[in-house]
């Protein structure tokens, strides 16, 4: 990190070792939510994970390169379309009758697709936290960079 | 049972370093050793959601802190230290041990929690909502709402980052502003 202004990134074998693992941890975070409804975890965990995946690419690679993956309004533009997404599984429970009714076929327990409207919920929270977080990350860097900018 | 206490004995300690230090990096270093062993002591207490989403969310949070206090050259905090401002603190923490005793009083024991709407959930989660992780069905289906105002607090949390710590202002008429990077 010392040399940071001369080229982006970290060293060598921080950067084969994150090109070894990073599509990994982005696979875990994945599973983690669509499978948040039969083991441990959920699209909370499972988002914050999937943010973790570019937050490492970028520590790793520099700026550039994660911006160019995920850039700040495509962010911002996913953080909001999980809020919406959420707020429309809610309001579409008034087809049963209630806000947030699980009006979805049940399936059959311990199965993938199952619990009705949980995965599709997992889902859209899991949007919402990656992009978000990841969204305020990239605004504490860049605020970071015009402020040695500055100096 | 034992283990617990072992836990929570190295977080207090953890916690005393991480106020105690002069050091800034070191002192986050050890909120993150606090926040592992919390999360190890979700473990044990067999809740392994909790587990998950505290270690995922402290990973973040200390590359966060770390990103924001290494290489950012912030005065160190200066040593106060009056008599007044000790006696105060002792004073306050002598009260909030008072009004602790007297509210914490009758809360139910450890490991013997009041079962009157959690056991409803227990028996009827797995027919009624079809999910076999009873914590995912309580959060998405039986207490959605509480997951809803969760939902908008980060979502209000985020535009506030982005509209305080944006790169470029409101334009005055007739400005020309410079779009680098």
């Amino acid at each position: 990190m010392n040399n940071e202004p001369e080229r982006p990134g970290m060293t060598l074998i921080v950067k084969t070792i994150t090109r070894l693992t990073v599509g990994l941890i982005l696979l875990f975070g994945i599973y983690i939510v669509l499978h948040g409804h039969i083991t441990p975890g959920g699209g909370f965990a499972g988002g914050v994970i999937i943010a973790l995946s570019f937050i490492h690419l970028m520590l790793a690679f520099g700026k550039e390169l994660a911006l160019k993956k995920v850039s700040e309004a495509q962010a911002s533009f996913f953080e909001s379309l999980g809020a919406i997404l959420f707020l429309s599984i809610a309001i579409l429970g008034f087809v049963g009758g209630y806000f947030f009714l699980n009006f979805f076929l049940k399936g059959e327990p311990f199965r993938l697709f199952s619990a009705g409207i949980i995965p599709l919920c997992n889902i859209a929270i899991c949007l919402k936290v990656g992009a978000g977080l990841f969204a305020v990350f990239v605004a504490l860097v860049l605020l970071k960079g015009i402020g040695e900018k500055g100096k | 049972m034992l283990e617990l206490y072992i836990i929570l004995l190295f977080m207090i300690i953890g916690a005393i370093i991480a106020v105690q230090i002069k050091d800034l990096l070191s002192s986050v270093i050890a909120v993150g050793a606090v926040g592992l062993g919390l999360s190890v002591a979700f473990l044990l207490l067999k809740a392994p959601d909790l587990a998950i989403t505290q270690l995922v969310v402290e990973i973040l949070c200390l590359i966060i802190l770390i990103r924001a206090t290494i290489k950012r050259d912030i005065p160190s905090i200066r040593e106060r230290s009056g008599w007044l401002a000790m006696f105060a603190t002792l004073a306050f923490i002598g009260l909030f041990l008072l009004f602790a005793y007297f509210s914490l009083k009758d809360l139910p024991q450890f490991g013997h929690p009041i079962m009157r709407v959690a056991n409803n959930y227990l028996k009827q989660g797995l027919k009624e909502t079809g999910a076999a992780n009873i914590v995912t069905s309580v959060i998405l289906d039986f207490r959605a709402y509480d997951t809803l105002g969760e939902a908008t607090v980060l979502f209000t949390a985020v535009i506030g980052v982005l509209a305080v710590l944006r790169r470029i202002g409101r334009k005055k008429p007739g400005e020309v502003v410079r779009e680098d990077e």
